[in-house]
């Protein structure tokens, strides 16, 4: 079985199967990240994407792709904070190790028992299984410990690699109509372009606002989509009209290969492997940076409690996820399918009543 | 790197200029290495470094001499190693006076021709020349307690008040850096052309090397002083240079009327006369060098065809070369991979220097600005040029780009990488070994059937490199040439395997002696790709390093004097008794059986003469110089002045600025006043320029690429809030900046990352500038002013780069003017400074006494010294220098250039030499500059021309051009040949 963190009920609903291939994702760690932007324009060259934007200053101190997108499938952002932000991420930090939560917020609705019929989600695993990485969950213990953060500086410029999730449950793919949306062997999620058809189901569907449709926002029939709305180009812009996204290099994987963002990484703040070892990388890291301190670092996407049950692409960041464009706390869109169906349901049922009752108060009238 | 226990980068920012290098900072910072990033800027380096100490540009020797005084008066050297590799226990001549003695000149201040008859900052040393020393530090004439003096007054107080650093940061850092060195810890400096790029930048990181000698940082692991360079082998463009000024392995260029014969010239490089480095075998290097390149031609006789070299008869550096340019000196330029329109100091000056050329070579990728400038720059938009005017013919020429062709790339490190071709280049491109071999191979069919002796070198050279599978020079033969190999003999042919076995006697050739050893037993070293996994980690099977494939130069520093390693947990090379040869995890920097306890007598007579406690090997004397007799043309010893137009006074001296920097009198270079003098308050700002991660230099590499014009689309600059409240100025609209030279338009970027300082009681506000676009040129999906025109030129007088760090100038909200209006625009704010070319143009601001007394100070103190022997080599320095002057006039060559410097351990040459980057190219073809001397000031060549430099030959303060001081003076270049040819028909005729 590819991924020990997952139930049996997560593989019959979030298109899992039996793999040779362990769960493959990376590890961002912000902490080193330099702001090279080389992620970026090795995934742009090896995936043959379009560049981005129209060659304006976007305002957004260093960075001028904005966002992850069609083109853009590595986004670094840049966020320049003062003293006081620098403190409240540091508090923040500390809090979630006090509560034994290096992740993201644990979350408080998780339903145990038997789950609904045509649920889509699992059970809660059990907090005594061993989720993380050793140590990570207890409080550390800072005793004897020099917490002062080193030179705690009145001002810091964050950076960080924002990708694609490879989501445990990726809500894209729960709701593509076509199937071009596939789980792969390395249990990454990955477009079809030759089977999308451009409906953007998907778009809605991602909680990360990560993929997207590659065109100008108008729907065209598969026989007009050409490049022209991206005259700036010269060369043949492939997969025209179609949603786009990381696909964690699967082209690369088949072969073996590390894909190109983390292989062309100068500083190691891109690392790829077996999504276990990643996780169990990640948990070391934090708790070496807050034993030195660095309480505002913690981790984005460890946490299989999380509303999307985990994701591949795992991070550390190093103030509240909303700081750097990312939600503090994503869901799948088909997380409360079962609600709503039996909300829908005890909604219908009221209505039949409430018109069998209509009948019956007019036939009293 | 990677075994520093801390890291302090200066004048460099590494994480975006330098990337891929910066994973051994990540990777030493993993390990537990503090890392303090000191930058007028908060960069992506600080973002990622444990401190930030924000300095004012410029101010980097006040900063260093007051942690050297502080390490020194608090006793925090290391004292064994100080005492027992460096000069620290030297006796300097009594006649020494230092800049505390004189207000800020040295002694030997030759005001006739602004340069330094360094005889007085010689060592003393008895009858025999053995250098006189005092063990215990005491000797107020020792080099110990003559550094205690010079640095004094450079205090915590002084460094809060001219660089703008607190207090607690000073003693942060000091505490940092002391801490972090001895016995069992190393602390390791990177600077990178944030130091190279001022009037004295040889003397910022000379002021680092005497730091680190002083922690006993150098030579060791996780030591030294990294010089980092601009981009691809930039290092090996100093090391088989495309300098003026030098020859492959940093041997000199030879000098019209100084090196007439052959033994003029061994002379000068080194021999063992009067060496005890491995300088001493210049003959077998200079020897080996003419047979690799002239063959069968070079034979004893005709002392190996050393006449076939051309001589140079002054500096021929860019700039020199544009302002001949301007004069219609030069016929002809070549521009292979630079784009000097933009990524040259003073834009305009460049481009209309092109426009006197009458043919213009640009080879490059793309129709860059240098190749359309004629059609589309600046000057055609202001109505400076017309496009029928220019007479320039351009020819362009496809390039190949790096995956297109095999070769080498040689890093910061000294490393050699060889690069194999993936593809064949497309079309018509071609590599620069085609396109030069193909060259060649045309001009002399063209001479073949010449008589004329002139014709000779060319028909005379082994032009006869064997074709690969695709009709193109087999690159590797090219490399096995540069190796070296046997003539003659029973090894004819083999390769050489090191360079000691190289032979003045025609035995062997080799094209750059320290790369000898990388074709060894006919196997490219430079190739080697063993894994790190399968190997330790000096990793000396990956690829190979000059020289001898040694990792960090002068290892031997890092075993105490009796061969031990200092400690176990920087343990590198040592002395193994049993086997009594030095061993350990690098190829130890060496001989490798001179045993620690060895001595002699002798201060010179080669490499057999060296004791077992020298470890500078490449040094005359074989230890590190905290104060340098020789090598430097402007001091022995590190002393702040003043950038030229800084809007501060000097807090030390009355001496303004380096009183020897390079400077250029002309209408097209106007310098703003400096500190109180009116008109400096026109402009009150500093500019500093820089790179950016997303673009290459001048952008000829990125600009045509999408997906790196997109990452940073348009010019900007970078103001702090304050200032930006002060003008007027919009987050990410329009600013207008104006220098004495220029004025251009850039979007704004307010940002804290910018701080105000508070300097001499007033605020100085830094605009940083990333100079990466240009205006004009083909096809780039982005283009901008560039920030390059703002720069003046002036110059480091030991390398000549361009001070393109501190720029004075101002900035208003809006665009700029266009057209006719921008010049205007520009003359009226050097009209209300009152700029004339003599502005900012004072060389020596001492009351003229001071300039007496420190003229009269020369003859050294003890008779029999180094000047009898030669005057280098007292102090031995490396070749390199020396045009004019006979040997006991001047002395050393930059001991910031190349091997000889003492300035690193894992890192190499470079230094002062090698401007990387920023300007492109230009820096990097001037480094490694010569000496001035009486005979021919370097900074000038001797042809009359009042315009390109010459403090004596400039513009009165009416702006007439200065009669020349010699009235003999031919009017030009073209004159002085005309005239030596005339002469010497007549001397025929005579004879």
């Amino acid at each position: 079985m590819s991924a020990p963190t997952l139930d049996s009920g997560t593989v019959a609903d979030g298109h899992w199967h039996e793999t040779t291939q362990n769960r493959k994702g990376f590890f961002t760690d912000t902490s080193i990240c330099i702001g090279c932007k080389a992620c970026e324009v090795a995934c742009k060259e090896w995936n043959h994407n379009p560049q981005d934007g129209n060659f304006e200053i976007l305002g957004m101190s260093y960075d001028n792709t904005g966002e992850l997108g069609a083109n853009t499938w590595r986004h670094v952002a840049f966020v320049e904070q003062g003293k006081e932000q620098i403190e409240a991420a540091r508090e923040s930090g500390r809090k979630l190790v006090n509560l034994g939560m290096p992740s993201i917020r644990p979350r408080t609705d998780e339903t145990s028992g038997p789950q609904p019929v045509g649920g889509g989600l699992p059970s809660s695993p059990q907090l005594d299984v061993d989720l993380l990485a050793p140590g990570a969950l207890d409080p550390v213990d800072f005793d004897g410990v020099d917490t002062t953060p080193p030179d705690t500086a009145d001002f810091r410029w964050l950076m960080s690699s924002d990708v694609c999730k490879h989501c445990t449950h990726a809500g894209c793919l729960d709701v593509c109509p076509t199937g071009a949306l596939f789980r792969t062997e390395f249990d990454t999620v990955v477009v079809q372009a030759d089977v999308c058809n451009g409906c953007g189901t998907c778009v809605a569907g991602c909680p990360f606002g990560v993929i997207e449709r590659r065109d100008d926002g108008t729907i065209r029939p598969p026989t007009d989509r050409s490049g022209e709305e991206y005259p700036l180009d010269t060369e043949d812009i492939p997969n025209m009209h179609t949603a786009n996204k990381c696909t964690l290099c699967y082209d690369r994987l088949v072969e073996g290969q590390t894909p190109a963002c983390a292989q062309t990484c100068p500083t190691t703040s891109i690392k790829f492997g077996d999504r276990e070892d990643m996780v169990a990388q990640a948990h070391e890291r934090v708790a070496d940076l807050h034993a030195k301190g660095l309480t505002e670092a913690r981790l984005y996407g460890a946490n299989p409690n999380d509303g999307v049950g985990g994701t591949g692409s795992v991070f550390l960041l190093l103030d509240e996820p909303e700081v750097y464009g990312l939600p503090p706390d994503p869901r799948v869109a088909t997380k409360d399918l079962p609600a709503m169906f039996a909300t829908a349901g005890i909604a219908a049922l009221g209505m039949i009543a409430a018109a069998g009752l209509s009948f019956l108060g007019s036939k009293r009238s | 790197m990677a075994n520093a226990d801390c890291i302090v980068i200066q004048g460099s920012n590494m994480a975006e200029c330098h990337p891929v290098g910066f994973q051994w900072v990540t990777e030493a910072k993993a390990r537990g290495a503090r890392i303090i990033h000191v930058d007028p800027r908060f960069t992506r380096t600080t973002a990622v470094a444990d401190k930030h100490v924000p300095i004012r540009a410029g101010s980097d020797i006040v900063l260093l001499g007051a942690l050297i005084n502080r390490v020194l008066t608090d006793g925090l050297y290391f004292e064994e190693y100080v005492r027992s590799y460096t000069n620290a226990t030297n006796l300097i001549s009594d006649n020494y006076l230092d800049p505390e003695d004189l207000d800020g000149l040295f002694s030997g201040y030759d005001p006739a021709t602004n340069s330094y008859d360094n005889s007085t900052w010689s060592y003393q040393t008895d009858e025999a020349g053995v250098a006189l020393r005092d063990p215990n530090l005491t000797d107020p004439r020792s080099v110990f307690q003559i550094l205690k003096r010079h640095y004094s007054r450079y205090t915590a107080e002084m460094v809060a008040e001219s660089c703008g650093i607190s207090e607690s940061d000073f003693e942060y850092l000091l505490e940092s850096i002391t801490t972090n060195s001895g016995r069992e810890r190393t602390t390791c400096f990177a600077y990178a052309v944030g130091w190279t790029q001022h009037s004295l930048g040889a003397q910022f990181i000379r002021t680092a090397s005497i730091l680190q000698l002083l922690l006993g940082n150098m030579g060791r692991p996780g030591g030294g002083i990294m010089a980092l360079r601009g981009h691809a082998t930039i290092q090996g463009s100093t090391d088989i240079p495309t300098l003026f000024n030098l020859l492959p392995g940093y041997l000199p260029m030879p000098s019209a009327g100084v090196h007439d014969t052959f033994d003029d010239y061994v002379a000068a490089v080194g021999t063992p006369e009067t060496h005890k480095g491995y300088w001493a075998n210049g003959r077998s290097y200079a020897t080996s060098l003419l047979k690799a390149w002239w063959g069968d031609a070079a034979t004893q006789e005709n002392d190996f065809a050393f006449d076939y070299l051309p001589r140079i008869n002054g500096a021929h550096g860019t700039y020199q070369t544009q302002v001949r340019m301007l004069n219609d000196g030069v016929d002809g330029y070549f521009l292979l991979g630079q784009n000097p329109a933009v990524g040259s100091a003073n834009g305009r000056m460049q481009r209309m220097a092109m426009s006197h050329l009458k043919w213009l070579v640009v080879r490059d990728f793309s129709l860059i600005e240098s190749a359309t400038w004629w059609k589309d720059g600046p000057e055609i938009e202001t109505g400076e040029l017309r496009t029928e005017d220019i007479d320039t013919e351009v020819f362009f020429m496809p390039a190949a780009n790096h995956t297109e062709k095999a070769g080498t790339f040689t890093q910061t490190q000294r490393l050699v990488q060889w690069r194999h071709k993936a593809v064949n280049p497309p079309g018509e491109a071609q590599s620069e070994l085609e396109f030069f071999y193909e060259l060649g191979k045309r001009i002399r069919a063209k001479l073949a059937d010449s008589d004329d002796p002139r014709d000779r070198p060319l028909l005379d050279l082994t032009w006869d490199y064997p074709l690969d599978e695709d009709g193109e020079v087999d690159p590797e033969a090219v490399l096995a040439e540069v190796n070296g190999y046997y003539v003659g003999g029973e090894k004819d042919g083999q390769p050489l395997d090191v360079y000691t076995q190289m032979r003045d006697d025609g035995t062997t050739a080799g094209g750059c002696w320290i790369y000898t050893g990388i074709y060894s037993g006919g196997v490219n070293m430079a190739a080697r790709r063993k894994p790190r996994t399968e190997q330790d980690e000096i990793a000396s099977e990956w690829a190979w390093a000059w020289p001898a494939n040694r990792r960090i130069l002068y290892n031997r520093a890092s075993a105490d004097p009796e061969g031990k390693p200092w400690s176990e947990r920087k343990k590198l090379v040592w002395w193994d008794t049993d086997k009594a040869r030095w061993v350990g995890a690098d190829e130890p920097d060496f001989p490798v059986e001179l045993n620690p306890e060895a001595h002699s007598d002798v201060p010179f007579g080669g490499p057999s003469q060296l004791d077992g406690d020298d470890p500078f090997i490449m040094q005359a004397d074989g230890k590190g110089w905290l104060f340098a007799p020789g090598g430097m043309v402007d001091g022995p010893l590190p002393t702040h002045y003043e950038p030229q137009e800084s809007t501060i006074g000097n807090p030390l001296y009355t001496q303004q600025n380096n009183p020897l920097r390079k400077i250029m009198r002309r209408e097209d270079n106007l310098s703003a006043p400096g500190a109180g003098f009116p008109g400096s308050e026109v402009y009150p700002y500093v500019f500093t320029t820089y790179r950016l991660t997303e673009h290459h230099t001048a952008g000829g590499m990125s600009r045509w690429l999408s997906y790196l014009s997109e990452l940073q689309p348009e010019m900007f600059c970078e103001v702090s809030p304050e200032l930006a409240e002060e003008v007027g100025l919009e987050p990410y609209g329009w600013a207008t900046l104006v220098s004495p030279r220029a004025a251009i338009e850039a979007r704004v970027l307010i940002t804290e990352r910018m701080t105000p300082l508070k300097i001499g009681g007033k605020w100085v506000h830094q605009i940083g500038l990333p100079y990466h676009w240009g205006v004009g040129g083909k096809g780039a999906w982005v283009d901008g002013d560039s920030a390059n025109d703002l720069l003046g030129v002036t110059m480091d007088p030991n390398v000549f780069i361009q001070n393109g760090k501190y720029v004075a100038g101002t900035a208003l909200p809006g665009r700029r003017p266009r057209g006719p209006e921008l010049v205007d625009f520009v003359e009226k704010y050097q009209r209300e400074a009152g700029l004339t070319p003599e502005s900012g143009n004072e060389l020596v601001t001492v009351p003229p006494e001071v300039v007496d007394r420190a003229a009269e100070a020369s003859s050294p103190a003890h008779t029999g010294g180094h000047n009898e022997r030669g005057g280098d080599s007292a102090v031995g320095v490396t070749p390199g220098r020396t045009y004019g002057a006979d040997e006991s006039e001047d002395s050393g060559t930059a001991s910031a250039k190349g091997y000889s410097a003492p300035t690193d351990s894992g890192d190499s040459a470079g230094s002062g030499a090698g401007a990387s980057g920023a300007p492109e190219g230009a820096g990097d073809r001037e480094s490694g500059g010569e000496q001035p001397n009486k005979r021919v000031d370097a900074n000038y060549a001797v042809d009359g021309d009042p315009t390109d430099g010459d403090p004596h030959f400039g513009y009165d303060a009416e702006g007439n051009p200065y009669t020349p001081v010699d009235p003999e003076q031919p009017a030009n270049a073209w004159e002085y040949e005309k005239n030596a040819r005339r002469r010497a028909e007549q001397e025929e005729e005579e004879n």
